[in-house]
């Protein structure tokens, strides 16, 4: 009975040595092909979610949609940090975080429209995806309970002894519920190698921050538990790209559950029914003149005559055609086989 | 070719709207991203923007247009090279195409028969309403607010609380109006914190407040079950009737549309359960004033469950100063002598379409709407049974442990000899809802079902 202790959880790796608090790093030096790589891979997120949009308001698309529009470098830069094997788990807001998983645009679509060459064969739609492969975990429709289960995948890489990651993302709003914070106590109290990423986007659909939280630095709501956090510009690729790795290297050496702010801001209404009327006109204009993520990348690649406007022109047509491909496919991919209403209830 | 830009759906449940205003000219430059109009639904203004790029060639609907339906064509765009003279030459190609249904063999479900003209369901009058009343056509989006608004003014410890109910105006606009009226101290934005705020509303409760208690559906109430049910529920048992929780719970419950497995489920069954809790579940716009007034005074917990689709009909209100029903009492919403059809909530638009086909039929049908799930008025539904000699129950629910199955169980007890036939019961499918269109149709009852089930107690 007692050998089950042997691989306990609750049992840290004994090396693991005490690091200081980490603080927010500088933005990453990224390369040509880095800069080059975020460029193509927000470009796709955009794009896809601007014919998501559209779609939806043909039809092709029904019940809640949630576009990632604005958000787009803080899932391409934290990706470029993972390995082989690191979990990602988000809400309802997801379809960015699975194409920068390599997730085919096809599959995402074809699950928007319902569709058999969805991900999840039409049953789950755009609140809830998963895809076992890539270690994506959903893709959750009930706000916070992503984080409890983010914290249980963190659970089971350290009973495992692997060396993986939980990257478990939830909102501002979602910050509030209090399964966050019991999981933020069994994460710090065991150890857990998991990274609490909240993606601040200023608002829970009609609620600005501040009318919601008492603590409005989100990178502090880990400190009764002894979990560290940093903010970061979440407009800027390079900027997460280096928290990702800061963050990332903490949990793989045994230090446990690191919290990341990412500061940023959605375009689009909370879903496709929100007349945002919460917010000016202004304050969305100016994000998008002076932050917008993928401008960011633009500007510097051509600064630096790392692409001209014809690369990137070619670059955006590329995403255009794998857009335009998957909505092609999702609009002409049959429904579900109706034998399915009855499958993978239990096994 | 030039694009044709149609009136977009902007929530799951929009079929029309009206188009308010252009804010686009007739020869302006588009680009992505740019407001070209704006829509209003009952539930909100929205904006239209523009995700082809070229020069707005004509508008098609003009400003002030009501009632435009999903997907008709607004406007022309014209691309590079373009003139007004290429509008009507090439085929329409953004034209939304229905959803391919190619792999849905229509056998697979019974079928809905097609609607002949049907006529008009002649709806008993409510035994509760005065004759010669005046009636105001309310939906039952404004009436839930009336009914909170009223009782607001009559008592000033009843107050409201729950997510975008205050500057919001409400997720689906049910307190709308409520913090311009009451302010906010009485109307409360909360965090997203079910679970807390649930016990905060039983806390205030137990001191004497008289808190509604908005969930932005149920299904996030089940993040706050445990202070419904531990709390909110055995109080006055735990305290040998000492204290209770004069409190509502409101909010929408059951299926809206594709919103899937996690934003579908039918409380009613949950709820009535539990000992120690009230539930009511009405269908048109007056019970639902008429009630939830009645849930607000109740010195118990109320779990009230809306209904999304229901929210835009619109119903006969009475106009009364002071129009309250009392829970645990159902309606007969048409008197008939062949069969019996319990229902509540939406699962009365099942049962409403069913009768008009069976009249059509020649079979003449009771139909009971229970209002009240919790107690429930046994006595109605077994005199109708005395009457009819046979039941059926519809509701939207899963079918275990239904409460069609409560119903059937305890008329075989209480009316045995009374049956011709044994009760059907329809509910949903036993399965979580899927997102697919074709596949969502199918988890929901449909009116077939319920004919299907009255020919075979009627031995049809
Ligand atoms: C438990 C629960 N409560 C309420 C909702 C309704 N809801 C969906 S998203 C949302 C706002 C969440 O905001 P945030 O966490 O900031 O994420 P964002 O939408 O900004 O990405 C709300 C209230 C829900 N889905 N689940
Ligand atoms: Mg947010």
């Amino acid at each position: 009975m007692a050998t089950a202790a042997k691989k306990a959880p609750a049992k840290a790796k004994s090396d693991s040595k005490s690091q200081s608090a980490p603080v927010t790093p500088k933005p990453a030096d990224f390369t040509k092909e880095q800069d080059v790589a975020a460029y193509r891979e927000m470009l796709l997120i955009r794009r896809f979610e601007e014919k998501a949009g559209q779609l939806y308001g043909m039809g092709f698309i029904g019940g809640f949609c949630h576009l990632y529009i604005g958000q787009e470098a803080v899932v391409t830069g934290l990706q470029m940090s993972l390995i082989e094997g690191d979990q990602m788990i988000t809400a309802y807001r997801d379809h960015g975080h699975m194409l920068a998983m390599g997730l085919s645009a096809r599959g995402v679509m074809a699950e928007l429209a319902g569709r058999r060459g969805g991900l999840s064969k039409g049953k789950g739609g755009s609140m809830h995806m998963f895809s076992k492969e890539k270690h994506f975990y959903g893709g959750h429709g009930i706000v916070g309970a992503q984080v409890s289960l983010g914290t249980g995948l963190a659970f089971a890489n350290r009973y495992r002894e692997n060396p993986n990651v939980s990257v478990t993302y939830f909102g501002d709003g979602a910050a509030n519920q209090g399964q966050v914070y019991e999981s933020f106590n069994m994460a710090s109290l065991w150890k857990l190698p998991v990274i609490y990423v909240i993606e601040n986007n200023r608002y829970a659909m009609g609620t600005a921050v501040s009318r919601a939280s008492a603590e409005t630095d989100f990178s502090q709501r880990g400190l009764s538990f002894k979990i560290p956090g940093i903010q970061v510009d979440g407009m800027d690729v390079r900027a997460v790209k280096a928290a990702g790795d800061l963050a990332t290297e903490w949990c793989r050496s045994g230090n446990g559950p690191i919290i990341l702010e990412m500061q940023t801001y959605r375009y689009r209404g909370h879903s496709m029914s929100d007349p945002a009327k919460y917010r000016s006109k202004d304050e969305v204009q100016k994000m998008r003149s002076e932050h917008d993520p993928i401008e960011q990348v633009k500007a510097r690649l051509i600064a630096k005559k790392w692409a001209s406007e014809d690369d990137l022109k070619a670059v955006d047509k590329d995403v255009r055609d794998i857009v335009a491909d998957a909505a092609d496919f999702a609009q002409t991919d049959p429904e579900p086989d109706v034998a399915e209403l009855w499958t993978d209830i239990l096994i | 070719m030039p694009i044709e830009i149609l009136m977009p759906a902007l929530s799951p449940t929009m079929e029309e709207g009206n188009l308010s205003k252009w804010l686009k000219n007739e020869g302006d430059k588009i680009v992505a991203g740019d407001v070209i109009a704006e829509i209003e639904t009952d539930k909100a203004t929205m904006e239209v923007e523009a995700v082809d790029e070229g020069i707005l060639g004509k508008q098609l609907i003009a400003a002030g247009t009501e009632g435009v339906k999903v997907n008709t064509p607004i406007a022309v765009l014209l691309q590079d090279g373009e003139s007004a003279a290429d509008i009507g030459k090439g085929a329409a190609p953004a034209k939304a195409e229905a959803p391919a249904t190619a792999a849905a063999p229509a056998a697979a479900a019974p079928a809905a028969a097609p609607v002949a003209a049907a006529p008009k369901t002649e709806v008993a009058a409510d035994p509760d309403i005065p004759a010669g009343t005046e009636m105001v056509s309310t939906t039952v989006r404004e009436a839930l607010r009336d009914a909170m608004a009223e009782e607001m003014r009559r008592d000033g410890d009843v107050f409201i609380m729950g997510e975008e109910v205050a500057e919001y105006q409400g997720a689906y606009k049910i307190t709308q109006g409520l913090l311009q009226e009451f302010g906010p101290r009485r109307v409360v934005d909360t965090p997203i914190t079910e679970h807390g705020f649930a016990g905060v509303g039983v806390g205030a409760a137990m001191a004497g407040l008289r808190p509604i208690v908005e969930f932005m559906t149920f299904n996030f109430a089940m993040q706050a079950i445990d202070q419904i049910v531990n709390s909110a529920a055995k109080t006055l048992y735990m305290s040998g009737g000492q204290m209770g929780a004069p409190i509502v719970f409101r909010g929408p419950s059951g299926a809206a549309a594709r919103v899937a497995a996690q934003h579908s489920q039918c409380y009613a069954a949950w709820y009535s359960h539990i000992p120690g809790l009230k539930v009511v579940m009405p269908y048109s716009a007056a019970d639902a004033k008429g009630l939830l007034k009645a849930a607000i005074r109740d010195p118990n917990p109320v779990i009230f469950l809306e209904n999304e689709i229901l929210y835009g009909h619109s119903f006969d209100v009475p106009k009364l100063d002071d129009f309250v029903l009392p829970i645990g009492k159902a309606r007969i919403h048409k008197t008939g002598k062949d069969v019996t059809i319990v229902s509540f909530g939406i699962g009365m638009t099942y049962a409403i379409k069913a009768e008009a086909e069976l009249r059509a039929m020649g079979i003449d049908v009771e139909i009971i709407d229970l209002r009240t799930i919790r107690p429930l008025d046994f006595d109605t539904i077994i005199a109708s049974v005395k009457k009819t000699n046979r039941l059926v129950v519809v509701e939207e629910g899963y079918p275990q442990s239904s409460v069609g199955d409560f119903i059937a169980n305890q008329v075989s007890q209480r009316a045995f000899d009374h049956l011709d036939a044994p009760v059907i019961t329809i509910a949903g499918k036993d399965v979580p809802m899927p997102y697919a269109a074709n596949l969502e149709k199918l988890a929901l009852p449909n009116v077939g079902e319920v004919i299907e089930a009255v020919k075979a107690v009627t031995y049809r």
